[in-house]
């Protein structure tokens, strides 16, 4: 796992950008209710894979841009993500010795934890009101981590110039 | 460093109205805007090309009627605006006139879950600015929320956060149409009981409020409930506007000083039509 080092920029950009596209795809009400944070999933998986590459500054990048895509308030994806991200800089080599189930655990409270942020600082901007399928993408998310994890397994194998 | 981050991040978020930053980023973004959009308008254009001879000829022929009708509609319309501004210059009333469009395409973008906002492929390039009313060839649809360089943000009549200020067009009865969150489906919160108002009036725009120009039609009244024990019945209206299939939206530039001087203007107008002649 050490021997990850050619990962190149080049992958990380693109995997980010197709998972910003993912975000914003246009789907129907309902299946828009589901839409996973694709970002944050992508970004947790760099960070414990390349912990070395990927930090506090890709996620805050990102969040920036996220909240511009998705039209927030700017700033709030950009907490979000670099929170969480943070949480699994700190824990990334206890993270990748866990067993898979306990992996989609923790992938879960980092979901549940940067909805509950957003949720949070929505709430500050003006008092909003909860409906229940505002966890719907906690729950999505988890469940897709595993493709996630394939297929980002898939294209780090991939070796572009460095 | 992630409080540092996060610090910054506080700072630059309270500050709500940095449009630089706003416009400078999505520059970045909104390239990934057209992306998502294209396998949609791939399709769209796919099917454009594979259309067979008779549906384009059926249509043609349809257009041509319509526009036939259109065309003797508005004759009347004509003389009936000439008449409009006469009665007004009779009532000494002021009288705005003429609106500026510019159609702009809908990207197929989800922008986030709970609101209903759309984005479409024109932005401050183009001179859209913010509270600009948004139409389609049905009615209102809503207004531009966010004009951003290459694209804006269109925030739908449907928004649970949106109002827009309506008129009966049958009595000229006043009230507020507010979004409900569903696509189909307004409601009219402010009406009481005793309201004169019944399934199948057309709503226009009122003009109150200054966003939205006077007498576009909004919204049909599907149901009104007169509720005893409260003060207000409940009334939901539908949408006349194709909010969720429709790709070509127009934007409005209303001229914003109603047309001074009425009498003089339409002398000045006669006048100019003799030298016409």
């Amino acid at each position: 796992m050490r021997l990850n080092n050619q990962v190149g920029y080049f992958q990380i950009i693109l995997t980010l950008v197709l998972a910003m596209c993912l975000r914003v795809v246009p789907l129907s009400e309902e299946m828009a209710l589901l839409n996973p944070d694709w970002v944050l999933l992508v970004l947790i998986y760099w960070t414990l894979k390349v912990p070395e590459r990927v930090g506090i500054f890709y996620a805050w990048t990102f969040g920036l841009l996220t909240d511009e895509l998705t039209g927030r308030l700017l700033g709030q994806y950009a907490l979000a993500y670099s929170l969480i991200v943070y949480v699994c800089l700190k824990f990334h080599n206890r993270l990748r010795q866990f067993p898979f189930f306990q992996q989609g655990l923790f992938i879960f409270f980092c979901l549940l934890s940067s909805q509950l942020l957003l949720f949070f600082i929505k709430n500050l901007q003006h008092p909003a009101q909860l409906h229940a399928s505002f966890w719907l993408p906690v729950f999505t998310g988890t469940l897709c981590w595993p493709l996630v994890y394939g297929f980002m397994h898939f294209v780090s194998l991939f070796r572009f110039i460095k | 460093m992630a409080v540092i981050a996060s610090t910054i991040l506080l700072v630059t978020e309270y500050r709500s109205s940095q449009n630089e930053v706003r416009s400078t980023l999505s520059v970045l973004v909104d390239p990934l805007k057209y992306l998502v959009d294209l396998p949609t308008s791939l399709v769209e254009h796919a099917a454009r090309f594979v259309i067979t001879y008779r549906a384009l000829k059926l249509e043609n022929e349809r257009l041509r009627e319509e526009q036939v009708i259109h065309q003797s509609r508005l004759l009347k319309f004509e003389a009936l605006e000439k008449e409009n501004i006469r009665l007004r210059a009779l009532l000494e009333n002021s009288f705005k006139l003429g609106e500026q469009v510019l159609v702009a395409e809908l990207l197929s973008v989800n922008m986030a879950p709970y609101e209903h906002i759309v984005v479409v492929n024109k932005g401050t390039r183009f001179g859209v600015h913010p509270q600009q009313p948004v139409l389609d060839a049905n009615g209102v649809v809503g207004q531009v929320f966010r004009a951003l360089p290459f694209t804006s943000e269109i925030m739908l009549i449907t928004d649970p956060n949106h109002a827009i200020p309506v008129q009966v067009n049958r009595n000229g009865l006043l009230t507020i149409a507010m979004g409900s969150g569903q696509l189909n489906r307004l409601v009219l919160p402010f009406l009481p009981s005793n309201a004169d108002i019944r399934p199948g009036d057309l709503l226009i725009t009122s003009g109150l409020g200054g966003t939205f120009p006077q007498g576009y039609p909004v919204a049909v009244v599907d149901e009104f409930t007169a509720q005893p024990d409260k003060a207000f019945a409940t009334i939901t209206a539908t949408p006349k506007a194709l909010l969720d299939h429709n790709r070509e939206l127009m934007i409005v530039w209303s001229k914003s000083a109603p047309v001074p001087l009425i009498t003089k203007s339409i002398t000045d107008k006669e006048d100019h039509a003799d030298e016409v002649k």
